[in-house]
């Protein structure tokens, strides 16, 4: 470099240097020494007076904060209830909680009538609410109420547009203003404002709508429902598109969008700017002028490129390859681009000020999307490149919990409406905003269980808290010849023989009275008996007097002995969400045939362990008994041999694991053939000497009989059905087996803890 | 590192521009700018005169009495009204804050003022105690700036704490004059007692405009979700009485009111509810005859006995506060200062900081219709979460009510929040107190996925220099059907790796990667070329495996991908007599750990290792070239709560803990070291993470009575 320039450069360097030490404050305020500025910052003065100033309020002001209006308490809410109405409802004044009083929450859904078609969509609400356990068919049971009128779509222009709803409403005579009722709406409002005008007087009524504007939202009243397209199944669902979780996300893009741009009208502020942030590289923003019939009336330069562009990528590709995707708003607030986002794995970036996200009431959406501002559109590159590799792990798995609890069918869409409606009427008996947003999610939840973490067995990591170290043993009898039988007695010696046994509860579903207490074998532990009401179900009713959370589940001819139970409990409290037994089987499909096939035969797999000898959470009957619906159990009861498998499908429903299989001493049962079956046996009751097939027989031989095909074959027919009604097949297969550590190694017997187990 | 230099770019180029030759011109000019900058502050601002200035500031000697005076002309303008309808995207300008790394907005306050009206009269109190702690905290935090062309948010010193101790009009003249006002925009004003007689209005009455407004006793009628800010009342009690916190056990009462100017319907049904429970039940009053000298505040009656207040509230399990006049109260502060759960009975009212605290957590909320129902209500309420909503209001009180400087900050972090929502505060960070935050883990890897078998895994070899017997591991490994590739290490600076050419041939992608010095911790670096989530790390001389055995592996870690998955298993153990961690490798009935000479891992967890391992366990482990798989077990452990899965029978392996020191083996001295291992990693852990259970994972028909053909994994188990 020349001297000259470089006088120049140093004069240039010392110039600056001088202006940073003598400069004024303006100037060095003006970045490079943040620690310094931070000394020479001027800060909220510290008064010499400031121990003498005086109190804001003083403290018996504060204390005797009486209430001198002239209304009383009683008045005033009296007087609340003409003047928040409408627009300005809420719970306490638009919603007559004494209704729910009685009865619980019911839900009453009004008759079809004749002539009156609804759509596709709102026909599949409709029947999700019937298929709920709220579902009732007497109007003066009801709590809240659903109109048999169409109102998902009020947008006049369209086709399912329904007329005159108004006239309709005044007719029906449980309207009453709107008060306790549930109003469903997509889409309301029309070109060119998109206003949320439903077109008829709502009254009182809460709106359960789409794109809900968080203006017009009236808070702990109304609730915001994602938009779904017209093909979203009814139940079921289709699972998430995550299958693979690395760190970092190996996506090929980081960002994406790909849709229409429109060239005027409302929505088009942001739809316009997006392509400014595509760079060709990992952020892709493609947008179509075309849309509308007359787009090239309002074309302008870049549309003829960018719809070049935007054909060039498909829009599927981009979902399931990007980290980030775009969910700007588009004419409403709402998109169906949400829930695809969420289903893609693909973390929403929304822009769409103003919109009341979907059950925001219960679902914290900062763990799942990340929620930007129209405004701050060029920010946004940087902003999701800032987000650090393990929380974008986390958002995404967030957004597959969320989209499988809450949205991937109309069922669940709707149950989680009137589950958040349903918290709002006791609010000590809900679920706190934690439950909605773990696994499992709030909807298998029950707060009529309990309101406390712990009794649940999904939580104990969360908190640091475990099961309780004991279990109970729960019998079930349904066969009796007089006395009790020699493999119920030695059950009863093995079971009361573990260290970790609490209770022995007996459910005596027969129609012969129990034996007087003096014929039952002395036990060391409790032992209590229940008259069952002889349904098959009715095993897993949550009786109060299971008192433990594990609950060892029992059939009269199970053989097990106490270190068998010793270690599966063990093993239990590894596992206390999943069911941890003995005899296992497991499903398949039968491509040929087009449907589940269920096998009790050895095989290398398993996914149900047979709940004649099982370890589960007690909550399991709770959720068997209070969640499911009736008409489930009613499809139960009426099978043979179908409810220990409806357990394993909730429990798989709810876990998405398999079972745990745990090592299991050879002969499970002994001389089933002694047994006599239970006189004048109910319809359903099956016969004991078929039931719980056993694994230690080759089953090939066990089922040549007619009776055991015949057992197969229903329980094949209860395995279709339960997929049917669940809308997928809930069974996870596992090719496992938990074994005592030193299970048959070669070192002396005396080191084992648990020797018998290996014994033939 | 990635998102840094990515925001530098961002920033635009860096501010001393890079000497060229050519443009020389350009250069001078600059030159003679600064120089005329220079210039031109040398004769503005002498410069001690300047520094002393703002350093003066700092350590001000001054009164409040001394602040400049402003006097409002009568016709000087008012405000609008506050609009209901603003929100966030409406009412604030973003663009004041921008984007910055740190992501934290910037609150400038403007100067205390002293304002009279045209007669003279002050408007307002100057300042109370509160809203001085409450600016100073602001002043002290990150948030402040004392640049108001930087500034985000403005909060004015205009003190609204309490509506009654202003005049609304002229404080309303006042706002309206200031600097920045802008019809309120991006303005944050404090108001803990809104509204007056008669009708008690639920928001600050001062016309305000645009500002936000973080209020005690909003209603949800006059909140504006996502733009107000809902805070507690604050309680001068918290800074007087010291409460120590009580632990969990049965309180002498079961339901306690305190409040002393309840109104009569609502006494009334208190009233009820004692006479129907009996002494569980506990409903104070004033006291009519104190002596002189005794602050009623500080004294609460029934009948003839005198109750301490606030202590008498930690006699109580729940504690009934009920709306007066206006829907915040005070004694909510009190209640949860003393551990007592609060029953909230304000139809209506928005509890403080509402947008991020759970408090249903804390608090019971009872509908006023539902007043007599309470105590069934109450007794409904299981005892275990009783205790944790005691412990939960305690927090609360101490994170969030405890001092004017709690309140301003938590505000400030919900504005923050809403403007930088990807970096926001989550719930458990707001919710869970600190014993919470301690025992709890959550599960980096949650949801419940069975990855696909196709995917297949990694193998990555660790290797110094045993080629012979790495070659034979690598042979061994190629032939499991699941493996999509094998990556060696190669740990050896020394010397090169062997040819291509005399690699053995397999079917799979091999890579070899070359350290640059000879650390344990490599062999968990998160490779790139590790393409597939499952990783199984195994030593160069582990050649006893079965295909069948690794292959089986590999499915127990799909159905486990959160957890270690591994062939020897290894225990700690409590030595009673050296009141230490013991480590043991004998035949145990029980596991805690398994060696990593040959385990299962997701690869997230190398990602963990490298970058995430707490303390100095890192360097420990390579300066002692020693326990890196204890280490591994620990992390694991640790950020998932979960145990080991240790798969198929014991086996006899030669030396599988100690390939980087052959032959110490069973050498005391290395149990010694491991043992140590294990007491290290307590101790930066503060904790033992490490789970212990009984079981191992084997195929469903290991040992089975069945024909060997037909089983998945037949061979298992030989020796």
């Amino acid at each position: 470099m020349q001297t000259r320039k470089k006088y120049i450069l140093l004069t240039f360097l010392a110039s600056w240097l001088l202006l940073f030490f003598f400069g004024g404050d303006q100037l060095r305020r003006f970045a490079f020494f943040s620690g310094r500025k931070a000394e020479a910052r001027r800060s909220w003065p510290r008064w010499t007076d400031r121990s003498l100033l005086k109190i804001f309020a003083d403290p018996e002001e504060l204390q005797r904060d009486g209430d001198p209006s002239l209304l009383s308490p009683r008045e005033r809410r009296a007087a609340w209830l003409s003047v928040y109405r409408s627009s300005r409802c809420r719970m306490e004044t638009c919603f007559n909680l004494s209704r729910c009083e009685r009865h619980g929450f019911k839900v009453f859904t009004y008759p079809q009538e004749r002539g009156q078609p609804v759509s596709e969509t709102y026909g599949k609400i409709l029947s999700s609410i019937e298929r709920s356990r709220y579902h009732t068919l007497k109007p003066e049971e009801a709590c809240l109420f659903i109109l048999s009128i169409d109102t998902l779509d009020r947008d006049h222009l369209s086709g399912q547009y329904v007329q005159n709803v108004d006239e309709k409403i005044r007719g029906f005579p449980l309207w009453n203003g709107g008060r306790n009722h549930l109003i469903f709406n997509l889409y309301s409002g029309t070109w060119p404002s998109y206003t949320g005008e439903l077109g008829f007087d709502t009254g009182q009524a809460i709106l359960a709508k789409a794109s809900f504007d968080t203006r017009s939202f009236r808070p702990g009243f109304d609730v915001s429902i994602p938009l779904f397209p017209k093909e979203h199944p009814q139940r079921g669902g289709d699972r998430g598109w995550l299958y693979q979780e690395s760190v970092p996300p190996k996506k090929k893009y980081l960002l994406v969008f790909k849709g229409k741009r429109y060239l005027t009208g409302i929505g088009s502020g942001t739809r316009n700017a997006l392509h400014h942030i595509h760079n060709g590289k990992d952020i892709i923003s493609l947008t179509t002028c075309k849309h509308g019939k007359d787009w090239e009336k309002h074309k302008d330069t870049r549309c003829d490129k960018d719809n070049v562009d935007y054909e060039r990528f498909d829009y599927q590709e981009l979902l399931h390859n990007s980290t980030f995707c775009i969910v700007p708003r588009g004419r409403r607030l709402g998109s169906f681009r949400f829930l695809e986002a969420l289903q893609a794995a693909c973390i929403p970036v929304l822009l769409s000020d103003g919109w009341e996200l979907p059950f925001a009431e219960a679902i914290d959406w900062g763990k799942a999307a990340v929620v930007g501002s129209e405004r701050l559109l060029l920010q946004i590159p940087s902003a999701v490149r800032c987000i650090h590799p393990e929380r974008v792990l986390a958002l995404q798995q967030q957004t597959q919990f969320l989209w499988d609890s809450y949205f991937s069918s109309v069922d669940k869409i709707v149950h989680t409406t009137l589950e958040i409606i349903k918290d709002r009427l006791s609010p000590h008996r809900s679920r706190s905003r934690f439950l909605w947003n773990v696994l499992p999610g709030g909807l298998l939840v029950l707060p009529d269980f309990s309101t406390h973490l712990g009794d649940f067995p999904f939580y104990y990591l969360h908190h640091g808290y475990s099961p309780s170290k004991k279990f109970t043993a729960f019998i079930r009898v349904v066969s009796q010849a007089g006395s009790l039988s020699q493999p119920i007695l030695r059950l009863i010696q093995a079971v009361s023989g573990s260290q970790y046994c609490a209770q022995i509860v007996v459910l005596w579903s027969c129609e012969k009275p129990p034996p007087p207490s003096g014929k039952w074998p002395q036990t060391s532990v409790p032992l209590t008996i229940i008259q069952g009401r002889r349904k098959l179900s009715d095993r897993f009713f949550p009786f109060g007097a299971i008192q433990t959370d594990a609950v060892l589940s029992l059939d009269e001819d199970t053989s097990l002995s106490t270190s068998e139970v010793d270690f599966a409990f063990s093993v239990w409290c590894s596992f206390p969400e999943r069911i941890v037994g003995f005899p296992t089987q497991s499903h398949f499909w039968d491509a040929e045939q087009g449907r589940w096939g269920y096998t009790s035969k050895w095989t290398n797999e398993l996914s149900i362990v047979l709940t004649a000898a099982a370890f589960y959470h007690r909550y399991y009957h709770s959720l068997f008994t209070e969640y499911l619906p009736a008409g489930l159990r009613e499809l139960v009861d009426g099978l043979a041999a179908c409810e220990d498998i409806l357990m394993n499908v909730l429990v798989a429903a709810v876990t998405k694991l398999p079972p745990i299989k745990v090592t299991q001493r050879k002969q499970h049962k002994e001389g089933v053939a002694q047994q006599a079956e239970c006189s004048d046996g109910a319809a359903g009751t099956p016969p004991p000497g078929q039931r719980s097939p056993s694994a230690p027989h080759p089953a090939a031989a066990r089922e040549e009989g007619t009776d055991g095909s015949r057992r197969l074959s229903q329980r094949q027919d209860c395995l279709n059905q339960l997929a049917d009604w669940f809308g997928y097949m809930p069974l996870v297969s596992s090719q496992l087996r938990l074994d005592p550590v030193l299970f048959k190694d070669q070192v002396s017997v005396l080191r084992k803890k648990y020797p018998s187990l290996e014994k033939p | 590192i990635m998102c840094a230099s990515a925001k530098y770019n961002t920033r635009g180029p860096a501010l001393i521009p890079r000497m060229k030759t050519k443009h020389r011109i350009y250069y001078i000019t600059l030159f003679s700018i600064v120089l005329l900058g220079l210039i031109a502050t040398g004769m503005f601002q002498f410069w001690p005169h300047s520094i002393e200035s703002s350093s003066d500031w700092t350590v001000e000697k001054r009164s409040v009495h001394d602040v400049p005076v402003v006097k409002l002309p009568a016709d000087s303008p008012i405000p609008e009204r506050g609009d209901l309808s603003c929100r966030m995207h409406t009412c604030f300008d973003v663009y004041r804050c921008g984007f910055n790394p740190k992501n934290k907005i910037k609150v400038y306050i403007y100067s205390l003022k002293k304002y009279v009206d045209e007669y003279g009269t002050l408007v307002s109190n100057t300042i109370s105690r509160e809203y001085n702690e409450l600016l100073t905290a602001i002043s002290d935090s990150e948030f402040y700036t004392d640049d108001v062309n930087r500034a985000c948010l403005f909060v004015p010193s205009i003190d609204v704490l309490n509506q009654n101790a202003l005049r609304i009009k002229e404080t309303a003249q006042a706002l309206a004059q200031l600097s920045r006002w802008d019809r309120g925009t991006n303005h944050l004003l404090f108001n803990m007692l809104p509204g007056g007689p008669p009708d008690y209005n639920t928001a600050l009455d001062v016309p305000r405009d645009r500002a936000l407004l973080a209020g005690g006793g909003f209603s949800t009628w006059t909140y504006r979700q996502g733009y107000d800010v809902s805070i507690p009342v604050y309680s001068p009690l918290s800074g007087e009485v010291d409460l120590p916190e009580r632990g969990p056990g049965p309180r002498r009462y079961f339901i306690l009111s305190s409040q002393m100017a309840l109104h009569p319907e609502y006494r009334l049904e208190l009233e009820a509810l004692q006479a129907e429970n009996g002494e569980s039940v506990l409903i104070l009053d004033k006291c009519t005859n104190l002596s002189d000298g005794v602050p009623a505040a500080r004294k609460r009656c029934y009948k003839n006995q005198v109750f301490d207040y606030p202590q008498v509230l930690q006699e109580s399990t729940f504690c009934v506060v009920l709306r007066g006049a206006r829907l915040g109260q005070a004694v909510l502060s009190d209640v949860l200062q003393a551990g007592c759960v609060p029953v909230i009975i304000a139809d209506s009212y928005i509890l403080p900081f509402s947008e991020v605290l759970d408090w249903k957590r804390a608090s019971v909320v009872i509908p006023e219709e539902k007043m007599l129902e309470m105590y069934s209500i109450l007794q409904s309420i299981p005892q275990r979460q009783i205790e944790e909503m005691q412990r939960q209001a305690r927090w609360f009180w101490e994170a969030y009510f405890r001092s004017m400087k709690a309140i301003a900050l938590a505000t400030l972090q919900i504005i923050n929040d809403r403007i930088y929502p990807y970096a926001a505060i989550s719930y458990e960070e707001w919710n869970d107190p600190p014993a919470v935050k301690w025992s709890s883990v959550s599960n980096p890897l949650f949801l419940p996925l069975i990855p696909p078998q196709s995917q297949g895994f990694t193998a990555v070899v660790l290797t110094y220099d045993r080629v012979e017997s790495l070659f034979r591991v690598i042979t061994e490994v190629s032939k499991v059907p699941s493996l999509s590739k094998l990556l060696v290490v190669w740990n050896n600076q020394n010397k090169n790796p062997p040819e291509d050419s005399l690699w053995p041939k397999i079917r799979v992608p091999l890579k070899v990667v070359r350290t640059a010095e000879n650390k344990l911790s490599n062999r968990f670096f998160p490779y790139d070329e590790i393409e597939t989530e499952a990783v199984l790390a195994i030593d160069d001389d582990i050649i006893m495996l079965t295909s069948d055995e690794l292959q089986f592996g590999y499915e127990v870690w799909r159905e486990f991908p959160d957890r270690l998955v591994g062939y020897p298993g290894r225990l700690h153990l409590w030595d009673h007599e050296m009141n230490k961690w013991k480590y043991e490798s004998e035949w145990t009935n029980e596991v805690s750990m398994v060696l990593t000479g040959a385990a299962f891992y997701h690869k997230y967890f190398n990602y963990l290792y490298t970058y995430k391992m707490p303390g100095d366990i890192k360097n420990w482990v390579d300066a002692h070239m020693n326990c890196e798989d204890i280490a591994m077990n620990f992390l694991v452990a640790n950020v998932t709560g979960k145990s080991v899965i240790k798969v198929t029978p014991r086996k006899k392996f030669k030396c599988p803990e100690c390939t980087a020191i052959d032959g110490l083996s069973l050498d005391q001295t290395h149990m010694v070291e491991r043992s140590e291992c294990i007491n290290k990693f307590a101790s930066v852990f503060g904790t033992m993470p490490l789970k212990v259970v009984e079981h191992r994972a084997d195929p469903v028909l290991y040992k089975d009575d069945f024909p060997e053909k037909l089983k998945s994994f037949p061979n298992i188990g030989s020796l």
